[in-house]
Order: C-alpha cells, then sequence, then structure tokens
C-alpha cells in the first residue's frame, strides 16, 4: 500500500468518524428549524426547516428557556471562580508555608475526592432545607465551592517552580501575598485554563441536584429546564422546540470548551507528573 | 517534602485554608457522615417520624428480588458504557493522532462531546429513538425492513441509554487518550518501526501496554461518573420503566428519597454507590500513583 493510498484511508476513516459523532448534534439542529408537521412528514425531511427563528424563540420565551440559562450562568460562574480562587489559596498553604499537621489537611482535602454529591444527595438536602436554603442560588453554589481536584493540580504546578524564584522573591521583600500575585498566578495560568472548562462544564452540565433543590420555576437551571419541556399540557412533544433547546442549553458549554481546550490540555500535561 | 516552605507564618496558612476546610467539612464530611446515620432509620413520610432499625434496610436491599434486578441493571448500564466508550474513544483517538493534513480540525471535531451534557445527549436520544417520528427507526426500516418500539422494549430501552451514555463519554475519553498518545514516548515506537514491527503488532506489543496506566485511569473515572450521569439519561429516556428494566442505583436512590419519600432507605442505598466509590477510588491511588501517567 503506497504512503498517498494510506492517506487517503485515514482521511476517509477520519471524516467518517467525524460524520457518526456529529450525527445526533447535526440531527437535532435540523430537525430544531422544523414545523411540527415537517417533524412528522413521511419520509422524513433530513433539510432545514421553516420554523428556525419560531422555534428559538418559543423554546428561549415561552419555555424560560432564557432565564434558566442565566441562573446556569450565575452559578457556574460563581462556582468556577470560587473554586479557583479557594483551591489557589488552599495551594499556596501547602505548599510555601510551614505549619503543624500539613500532611493531614493535604490528606483531609484529598479524601474528599470520595465524597460526590451525587452520594449525600438526601443528607445534603436536609442540611440546605434546615439553612432555609431551598430554591436559592445559594444551595447550587456553596456546596461546590470547595475542590480537591484543583487544590490538587495548583499543588502539583507550585511544587514544579523553581525554588529560587521564592528565594529572589523573599530578597527582593515580597511577602507570601506579593509572591503569590505577582509570581504565582501568572505562571499558573494553564492550570486555571484547565480548571476553568472542567468545573464550568460540570457545572453547565449539573442535572440531578438542581432538579431537587430547586422547586420554584424562575431559579431553576437550563438542563432541568430541557426536562420541564417535555410534554406539558395535553398536547404532544413539540420536538422542533425541544430540539431547539437542547441545541441552546448545549452551546455555552460548547464555546468555553472550544475557547479554552489547547490551555486545557496543556495545563493537565504540565501539571501531572514529571 | 517540605524545601518549598519558605513562608513561617502559620496564622496565615490557617487563613489561606479555611474557606476550603469549612465548605469540605459542611457540605461534605457532614452530610457523607449523616447518610450513614439516616440508613439506619426508618423515616416517615415528611420526616415526620424516625425510628431506628440498624440493619433493617440493608437487609431489605440485599434480600428483596426487585431491587436485586436494580444491581444487575446498574451493573450492566456501568459495564457497558464504560466498556464501549473507552474503545471508541481509544481507537478514535489513534486515528485523530495520525499526521494528516488538517488534523487540527478533526481532533477539534472529535473531542468536543467533552462538553455534552447527559441531559441534553437525553433529550436528544429520546428524540431520535421515539417510535412516531424518530429518525433511529426511519434508518432501520429503510434498510433492514424493521422498526422496533425502542423505550417499551425492556432490553431495547436499556441499548438506547447505554448508547447515549457511550454519545456523551466518547469526547472524554479522546481527550485524554489523545494526550497519553503525544506523550509516548517517540524512541521506543521507532524502534518497534526498525525492527519491522507491523502496525498491529506496534499497537498491541508497544501502543497498549505503553498507554496501560491512563486505561486504568479512565477505567476508574468512567466508572464512577457512569454511576452518577446514569441519573439523567433514565430520567429523561425512561423513568427507570419498562417494568424496571432501567432502574439503576442512582435512579432508585432520587425515586426512594425525593418520589416515595423513604429517605432511610435510599440513605442505605447511598452507602452502598459510596462503598463503591471508595473502592474504586483506593484502588486507583494504590496502583498506578496518584493521578494520570504521561509515557510511563
Amino acid at each position: 500500500m503506497s504512503k498517498r493510498t494510506a492517506n487517503l484511508l485515514v482521511h476517509l476513516a477520519l471524516s467518517l468518524s467525524v460524520a457518526v459523532v456529529a450525527a445526533p448534534l447535526i440531527l437535532a439542529f435540523i430537525f430544531s428549524t422544523q414545523t411540527p408537521a415537517q417533524i412528522f412528514s413521511y419520509p422524513p425531511k433530513f433539510t432545514l426547516g421553516t420554523a428556525l427563528l419560531e422555534n428559538y424563540r418559543t423554546a428561549w420565551y415561552e419555555f424560560n428557556l432564557g432565564r434558566y440559562m442565566l441562573n446556569s450562568f450565575y452559578i457556574a460562574i460563581a462556582v468556577t471562580v470560587g473554586k479557583t480562587v479557594l483551591s489557589f489559596m488552599a495551594a499556596l498553604a501547602l505548599v510555601y508555608f510551614r505549619f503543624p499537621l500539613k500532611n493531614w489537611v493535604f490528606t483531609f482535602i484529598l479524601l474528599t475526592l470520595m465524597m460526590p454529591t451525587e452520594i449525600m444527595i438526601i443528607a445534603l438536602f436536609d442540611l440546605v432545607s434546615d439553612l432555609g436554603w431551598s430554591n436559592t442560588y445559594a444551595a447550587l453554589i456553596v456546596p461546590f465551592l470547595a475542590s480537591a481536584t484543583g487544590t490538587f493540580l495548583f499543588r502539583q504546578q507550585f511544587l514544579q517552580i523553581p525554588l529560587s524564584l521564592v528565594d529572589a522573591a523573599k530578597i527582593d521583600g515580597a511577602g507570601p501575598i506579593r509572591f503569590a500575585w505577582s509570581i504565582l498566578l501568572p505562571m499558573s495560568m494553564n492550570v486555571i485554563a484547565a480548571l476553568a472548562v472542567i468545573e464550568f462544564v460540570y457545572m453547565w452540565n449539573q442535572y440531578l441536584w438542581p432538579l431537587i433543590v430547586i422547586r420554584e420555576g424562575d431559579r431553576q437551571v437550563v438542563q432541568v429546564g430541557l426536562r420541564l419541556m417535555m410534554n406539558v399540557g395535553q398536547d404532544a412533544t413539540n420536538w422542533g422546540i425541544v430540539m431547539a433547546g437542547a441545541i441552546l442549553a448545549l452551546l455555552p458549554a460548547l464555546v468555553v470548551f472550544l475557547l479554552l481546550q489547547e490551555q486545557f490540555s496543556r495545563g493537565f500535561a504540565l501539571s501531572q507528573e514529571k | 517534602m517540605d524545601t518549598h516552605a519558605a513562608f513561617k507564618k502559620p496564622w496565615l496558612a490557617f487563613l489561606l485554608l479555611l474557606p476550603s476546610l469549612v465548605i469540605l467539612t459542611v457540605f461534605l464530611y457532614y452530610p457523607t457522615i449523616q447518610t450513614f446515620v439516616l440508613s439506619l432509620y426508618q423515616v416517615g413520610f415528611l420526616g415526620l417520624t424516625k425510628r431506628f432499625v440498624g440493619l433493617e434496610n440493608y437487609q431489605v436491599l440485599f434480600t428483596d428480588p426487585l431491587y436485586r434486578r436494580m444491581f444487575v441493571n446498574t451493573a450492566v448500564f456501568a459495564v457497558s458504557t464504560v466498556a464501549l466508550s473507552m474503545a471508541v474513544g481509544l481507537g478514535l483517538s489513534i486515528l485523530a493522532n495520525q499526521k494528516v493534513s488538517g488534523w487540527r480540525v478533526y481532533r477539534l471535531l472529535l473531542i468536543w462531546p467533552y462538553a455534552l451534557s447527559p441531559a441534553v445527549a437525553g433529550v436528544i436520544f429520546l428524540f431520535l429513538f421515539n417510535s412516531q417520528s424518530g429518525i433511529a427507526n426511519y434508518l432501520l426500516g429503510q434498510v433492514f425492513g424493521v422498526r422496533p418500539d425502542w423505550l417499551s422494549d425492556q432490553r431495547l430501552a436499556m441499548v438506547v441509554v447505554i448508547l447515549a451514555a457511550v454519545w456523551k463519554n466518547i469526547g472524554y475519553n479522546v481527550v485524554f487518550y489523545l494526550a497519553a498518545l503525544q506523550n509516548l514516548p517517540g524512541d521506543v515506537l521507532e524502534a518497534a518501526l526498525i525492527d519491522g514491527a507491523t502496525p498491529w503488532q506496534r499497537f498491541w506489543r508497544v501502543t497498549f501496554p505503553l498507554l496501560s496506566p491512563m486505561t486504568f485511569f479512565l477505567l476508574i473515572i468512567n466508572t464512577i461518573y457512569a454511576f452518577f450521569d446514569a441519573f439523567a439519561f433514565v430520567d429523561l429516556l425512561t423513568r427507570g420503566g419498562p417494568a424496571g428494566a432501567t432502574t439503576v442505583l442512582i435512579f432508585s436512590i432520587y425515586r426512594d428519597g425525593f418520589e416515595f419519600f423513604k429517605t432511610g432507605f435510599a440513605a442505605a442505598q447511598s452507602v452502598v454507590l459510596f462503598a463503591i466509590v471508595v473502592f474504586l477510588t483506593v484502588l486507583q491511588f494504590r496502583t498506578g500513583g496518584r493521578r494520570v501517567h504521561y509515557g510511563g
């Protein structure tokens, strides 16, 4: 087999894989532009329909996805920023300070890797209700603000930064805060980007916890909003509008991922091992 | 180990750690312990009555045939989803790792499902596989002349749930496998090439063993997420049916806890899930060091 044929085969296999992986999404988009009559026509039409604007407008206003997306934004951004700041602070303490019981504190943080929210939703729901946080943003934000993953990633990054930099900073009379701000922070941008992608996508995609803790329409998040679009009232589900909702609910996470994916991969490569 | 510890103000270190420690204690440690405590109680409707029953919840959980079936469903879902999405993910990342023109675009078009949510994937599959206007049946009808009623058939419903989960998981596995492939030591692969190994041999004798730390890491992470992510797929696609055929552990916890208000019983199921996650995490830490090893 010549090099050219081999190359052609690789292109063929790649194009086919790309198409198969994207197929459900492409179909969802096509049908998000069709009216119910077009969707139920036989044979189905695999071309754009005539209801694009109408479907997206209905999903956005009548099914309240605009409001839900705004809520998801608040929550995802608050948690992403909060987690990054808190785990940066925690890693700073763990790497650059001397204090008693340090290894115990690190273990205490790492052990929480085994305690995802899903495992304790029953007790967490009781706790959040007792705090009077049912139906509030606080219930969706505060429990997620600390992060073992984030602390671990920052710690690995800090341990790779040459010691001479700390010494130089100290000779220049910089305290720990100045050192963190003007040296550690700029040198950790890849880790911050990686964390931002992980946390934003994770929070944006949350489904189970908001479903349980938010019972009031106006505070709900977009993923649960999708669920509310199905079989409302007596009418059959209007799939065109639901598919428009699915596309809308996917877009922000997709955009964040695509914008930061290069730094995301690099942040991982840098912070692991070596 | 403490060579980096250049600053000596323990109070400042304490201040920096305080927010993380408070949140972890209040919102992770405390509810986890409470889950254990609750699992020993039978809680009445709306939590008005609470009676200590010891291990009775667990006894019911492990002897009731209904729950035995639920555990089987959970295992079937987790094993199939993880095996399929990892195999496909590995295959796609090897393809995407080829140096052909336009590789950047190909890569991007293969890793984007990382951003997919279980809810979006679930809703899209619900549409594709529905009985009236589903495209899956239109295509199957054209090619094979069959139009199964996917979501009302006990086995097929599980197949749809698994397919949706596999689709959502592919991107994650491609991202990590691609990163691992790019960090493989080139000299080993070159040596194999010079020794005249066929591509097949090169993959199974050289690449695959070098990837095994990553494979193990992904195996654990995928399995843990399979237990949690299952919720949105089952909730949106089948609501556990037909006839309990797709009721998996996390959905059962939700339903017993928040629809049937059997809080203590749901807590006992959560403890089982917790035990599985702890087992998997410890396994991951024990073998293969801490996190991912690129290139070993």
